[in-house]
């Protein structure tokens, strides 16, 4: 490299020692790399998406609503899932995004500053724990003992749709898989939140608390306006890891394929993404088309979620 | 309401962890009227400053030792709650930091509104215009108070901040540089509104800037520092024209007089 730099660099003898193309290899070297990863990006995007395309036409074409004569139904065998999916991770959502704001005030605004640090370290590394490893976890440790609190939602709160029906051990429901998913993602909302919540500047806060403000009233006044488009990106992030989320919710889950909206009973939901790591191996043909087909919408829908996110945070961001 | 009684100031030392800032301030701030504090960078003046109203102890591991009396009761007494503190003696920043988030109405009111305190909506308007108007703001935005107190300039904001400062009717006003971030004619709109602020309230004000100290204030504190490392002392303090015509220590001549700091 720096041999090929020094030679097409050493201007001609004769010429005046300031003319020059005002190119040099190194930088279009660099200038080449650097697009061409950017481009990669875009082509990996790409060959996915038509990988998705092309591979899900086999299914769509043979499906009842292409060809009128089938007997599968495109719509019957994805809306249940992407149903299951999107509930799972909405009601994870409701259980973590409460929780991890609470850490994360707890980590920026409260701890004492050495067990801030240490409490910051361990939120990390849950966030490094293999979801397999919660899987095992939750399936074997978990679901038992949430097994008495889903008797009490079901016998006193029963009249809420959400706790209605019949639960019956084990307890390997849609409420179970929220509850892994929820500890899943708790670590990534956590850690951006108490990221944005440290970035509030002192100047504010002090403002809050010379005017006579509690603690809690200075988070209420500053702390919390100031990081709520970084909650709401956080939340998204956690969304997207929760709707992708295969292991944990294939190892706790006992599927089903209903529109049920009773999370505490069992084999009702199951999940896009689960239901393509457990049918894959064995599929074939049209099969194996039709679980791409799922792939498809999975993949579409994250990216929706993801715009919106982008779309949210560019509309509550700090003004200042 | 009682005749106002003066700030006094008892062997207080401030520090930041071990580090001894400001050693044993001994001082009677007169009230209803400008008590000015100069001297050069880090002497401790500042620092001093946020001890009256237990902002200081807000920076992680600084306290303060000694007594700081106002209206009679020692702030610095365990009973004492600081929030409480900080609601009868305000303050004003060096950068005018009204909150991003509220419109200007809001902001004059957040102070007002805390603590779950109840005002009622013709309540609030009032006191939002009295504020404002006390902090010769309200011509300038009465038209528009609930638009973004950050769309107004520096001056304006500094103003709004003194609006929100005398909104929740404290006794004390501190003010930490409050023009140093400003242009010279909202300087002056400053200057004007401090000497109207101390026919109400008792304002102690830190500013850099002699000529302004010599304007605004009926009595001036010099602090100095020995040295890096070494604690802040208050040399003297008295009238502000004899400060700055006949001070009674050769330190302060000094420095008043542009030989040093």
């Amino acid at each position: 490299m720096s041999t090929t730099d020094l030679e097409s660099d050493s201007p001609a003898p004769q010429t005046s020692s300031m003319r020059g193309s005002g190119r040099r290899v190194g930088d279009s070297v660099f200038s080449y790399l650097s697009v061409g990863s950017g481009l990669l990006i875009f082509l990996t995007l790409a060959a996915v998406a038509i990988f998705l395309t092309s591979e899900s036409m086999p299914a769509v074409i043979a499906s009842q609503e292409f060809s009128g004569t089938s007997e599968f139904s495109l719509i019957e065998v994805t809306l249940p899932l992407v149903y299951g999916t999107v509930l799972a991770s909405a009601i994870a959502l409701v259980i973590a995004i409460p929780i991890s704001i609470g850490i994360a005030l707890f980590i920026s605004h409260f701890a004492p500053r050495r067990l801030a640090s240490g409490l910051g370290y361990m939120i990390d590394l849950l966030a490094a724990v293999p979801s397999v490893v919660y899987g095992l976890w939750g399936g074997i440790w978990l679901v038992p003992k949430l097994e008495p609190v889903y008797v009490f939602l079901n016998t006193y709160f029963g009249w809420i749709p959400l706790f209605a029906g019949e639960p019956t051990a084990p307890m390997r429901n849609l409420a179970s898989a929220s509850v892994v998913l929820a500890v899943m993602v708790l670590p990534i909302i956590t850690a951006v939140s108490r990221e944005v919540f440290l970035q509030t500047p002192r100047l504010q806060e002090e403002a809050a608390l010379a005017l006579g403000a509690t603690r809690w009233e200075t988070i209420r006044t500053v702390v919390l306006p100031f990081g709520r488009g970084g909650v709401v990106a956080a939340s998204m992030l956690g969304l997207g890891r929760a709707l992708g989320e295969t292991m944990a919710v294939l190892m706790i889950l006992a599927p089903g394929a209903t529109f049920s909206l009773h999370i505490l009973e069992v084999g009702r939901h199951n999940s896009i993404a689960a239901n393509i790591a457990s049918k894959q191996a064995e599929a074939s043909g049209v099969d194996m088309s039709l679980l791409i087909f799922t792939g498809l919408v999975l993949f579409v829908l994250t990216f929706i979620i993801n715009a919106l996110a982008r779309w949210i945070v560019a509309r509550s961001g700090p003004k200042s | 309401m009682a005749a106002p009684q003066p700030i006094n100031v008892e062997d207080l030392n401030i520090y930041y962890g071990d580090f001894l800032a400001v050693e044993g301030v001994d001082v009677q701030i007169r009230p209803r009227s400008v008590t000015a504090l100069i001297g050069p960078s880090g002497c401790g003046k500042s620092t001093f400053l946020r001890t009256l109203n237990r902002m200081h102890e807000v920076i992680p591991g600084a306290y303060a030792k000694g007594k700081v009396e106002i209206n009679g009761e020692n702030i610095y007494d365990s009973r004492v709650d600081p929030v409480n503190v900080r609601r009868r003696v305000g303050m004003v920043f060096q950068k005018a930091n009204p909150f991003p988030t509220m419109s200007i109405r809001d902001n004059v009111l957040a102070g007002v509104k805390l603590n779950n305190r109840r005002i009622s909506r013709s309540a609030a308007d009032d006191l939002a215009e009295r504020a404002l108007k006390g902090a010769n703001l309200w011509n300038e935005v009465k038209d528009r108070l609930d638009k973004p107190g950050m769309g107004l300039s520096g001056g304006q904001q500094q103003r709004l901040c003194i609006a929100r400062t005398i909104a929740v009717q404290p006794e004390v006003v501190l003010m930490d540089e409050p023009c140093s971030a400003l242009d010279p004619i909202s300087t002056l709109a400053i200057e004007d509104l401090i000497h109207e602020l101390k026919q109400e309230y008792t304002i102690v004000i830190v500013t850099h800037n002699m000529q302004q100290a010599s304007r605004v204030s009926d009595r001036t504190g010099f602090f100095n520092i020995a040295g890096t490392g070494k604690p802040g002392h208050l040399i003297e303090i008295d009238d502000t024209d004899t400060i700055f015509t006949n001070p009674a220590n050769k330190e302060t001549e000094d420095y008043i007089s542009g030989r040093f700091g």
